[in-house]
């Protein structure tokens, strides 16, 4: 139950984040504290996608400076680099020779036993427990399996053409065991939709300024009596 | 089948371990504190205290945001909601009104009723969501991945964030800079050197 | 017209808050940052410099002129990068062809180079656009007072 509830506090927390900024919007006559609500709404929701695209254990998706990542094609200096990765990382050890025959299976299997170790090594209970059904499961593990095919979906010329993107994907899968990233992806969508939310903003908060300039007010209920008044008056003048 | 069981018992072995961490009290910390924030944003009537509360809510974000990993994101909402927001909303209160009228009691049910309804239906929703921080998780798994391990030999950018912002979504970045663009525009348009002061004053204000 | 301190931290803080925007737009390749965070930042100097010395001092510095065109020149370099590779044969915004022999991806850099200016351009003058535009109103006398 604690697990639970550690589990997904963060998105408790958020929605009830989210719906103080949407009773501001529903509850508050004032347009500019109507504004402020919907701003209040819009960074809780930012908050939530950051939240999703965590990974416990992971760090900032900056690739950290490793030589062995450079790409280096033609230079033959990978092989002893990824047997640095083989003894560093020590669960897909067995599993290498096989993601060396090529075929793009395997390599995604070396892919997935790549990730999940290094999904395991910073939580350090979990490690000697995930790591067998990881790297020996292969097949049999359903929910790691579409972590490598669509790595491999986005590259069909380096598999197809290149004759050693195995060990390419290797080197790529060998720099994932040693450093786990955050998700990039919604940090992306976020980013702009922060400055795009401050863009808009400002076209409410103008909209605002001239309705005040117009009317007088900002409040809602006097801009309706105001209105009523008018078209009463415009219905007297017909 | 025996893998099946394997993978039963590792997933019921990791639900039993507790992921309690330091940074644990951080985010707790700091999300009671946004809440904090949130609350004393809907009890204040004063819009020049709402302004500065909604720019300590954005600080606060930030801070959280640094805490998730999300450094880009932090250094964006620092900058932008904690910086430039902040003065757009000060400069809008100046122009608008500095008090909020006070709101009745039984006007504020409804909107608490909507409140707690969506806000149930979406925690309902959680309960389904895959845990805080899972790597496996789907939004985690298939294109975020596939970003952070075709980086180094696509674009051979440090920052996944810059490569995926500007090379591998390009075309929707752009679409984010013309709304941008284009929010600007409509702002001189309302408010700029060629607009009309005061618009329809004589046609609706007077009685 | 008093805030000295004020004025003199805006005096200390301009320059360098300048200086970072421009390490921030430059250096978004390798840390975190880019064109939108330092087009921003570039904004918030000069916002900071019309809030301590006045919106007139700041606007002889950048007229507001100069504003709408920052905004369309930072969208057409960004549009105009997309258009360049399409010349060159490739995709729109594909810039891989910028320098299609190099081995580390030296197109790419210089796409992504070229489009975070773009982005900072464009987002340096909307926000300076719009707070010149909510500065330069005069406001109405308020029935209630602060």
């Amino acid at each position: 139950m604690l697990e639970f509830i550690l589990a997904r506090y963060n998105y408790w927390i958020v929605i009830c984040l989210m719906m103080t900024g949407l009773y501001i919007v529903f509850s508050r006559g004032n347009l500019v504290k109507t504004l402020v609500g919907l701003n209040l709404f819009q960074t809780s929701v930012f908050i939530f996608y950051i939240t999703i695209g965590k990974v416990i254990g992971g760090t900032a998706p900056i690739l950290i400076e490793d030589k062995s990542k450079k790409k280096d094609d033609h230079s033959g200096g990978h092989d002893a680099h990824s047997a640095d990765h083989q003894s560093a990382s020590e669960a897909p050890v067995g599993f290498f020779p096989e993601g060396q025959s090529a075929s793009p299976d395997s390599s995604a299997m070396h892919d997935d036993a790549g990730a999940a170790e290094g999904y395991d090594a910073p939580v350090n209970q979990l490690t000697g427990v995930r790591d067998p059904g990881a790297a020996q499961g292969g097949e049999g593990s359903l929910h790691l399996q579409p972590e490598g095919a669509p790595a491999n979906e986005l590259l069909p010329n380096v598999l197809t053409d290149n004759p050693d993107h195995t060990a390419d994907i290797a080197k790529a899968a060998g720099g994932a065991t040693e450093i786990l990233y955050s998700n990039p992806l919604p940090h992306v969508l976020i980013l702009t939709a922060i400055v795009v939310g401050v863009a808009t903003t400002a076209v409410g908060l103008s909209l605002a300024v001239r309705i005040r300039e117009a009317y007088g007010t900002v409040e809602e209920d006097q801009l309706e009596t105001l209105d009523n008044e008018a078209e009463r008056r415009e219905v007297a003048r017909a | 089948m025996m893998m099946a069981d394997e993978q039963a018992a590792v997933a019921q072995a990791a639900e039993s371990v507790p992921a309690v961490s330091g940074p644990i009290f951080v985010e707790i910390f700091l999300l009671a504190l946004l809440f904090a924030t949130a609350i004393s944003m809907i009890r204040m009537r004063q819009l020049f205290s709402v302004a500065m509360l909604s720019g300590i809510y954005s600080l606060l974000s930030a801070a959280f945001f640094v805490a998730l990993d999300a450094v880009d994101v932090a250094f964006t909402e620092a900058a932008v909601g904690a910086g430039i927001s902040t003065v757009l909303i000060l400069t809008g209160v100046a122009l608008t009104a500095k008090w909020e009228m006070p709101v009745d009691r039984e006007r504020q049910i409804l909107p608490l009723a909507i409140v707690i309804v969506t806000g149930g239906a979406l925690f309902y929703a959680t309960l389904d969501m895959p845990a805080f921080g899972e790597a496996t998780a789907p939004a985690n798994a298939y294109v975020g991945q596939a970003y952070i391990d075709q980086t180094p030999t696509d674009i051979d950018v440090p920052n996944i964030v810059t490569a995926v912002l500007a090379s591998y979504r390009g075309f929707d970045t752009m679409g984010e800079v013309v709304v941008v663009f284009t929010a600007g525009l409509a702002c001189l348009l309302l408010l700029g050197v060629g607009a009309i002061r005061g618009g329809g004053r004589n046609d609706d204000g007077e009685h | 017209m008093g805030h000295l301190i004020l004025r003199v931290t805006i005096k200390l803080l301009f320059a360098p808050i300048l200086l970072f925007a421009l390490y921030v737009q430059f250096h978004g390749d390798y840390g975190p940052g880019g064109g939108f965070q330092a087009g921003v930042i570039f904004a918030a100097a000069f916002i900071l410099h019309a809030l301590g010395f006045g919106l007139g001092s700041c606007q002889r510095v950048i007229p507001p002129n100069w504003l709408p065109v920052g905004m369309a020149l930072g969208v057409l370099i960004y549009m105009g990068c997309g258009f360049y590779t399409m010349f060159l044969g490739g995709n729109f915004l594909d810039y891989d062809v910028i320098q299609p022999d190099s081995t580390h991806h030296a197109g790419q850099h210089i796409g992504i180079v070229v489009v975070e200016i773009g982005v900072g351009l464009a987002v340096a003058a909307t926000m300076l656009q719009i707070f010149y535009a909510f500065a330069g109103r005069e406001p109405e006398p308020m029935d209630d007072a602060w």
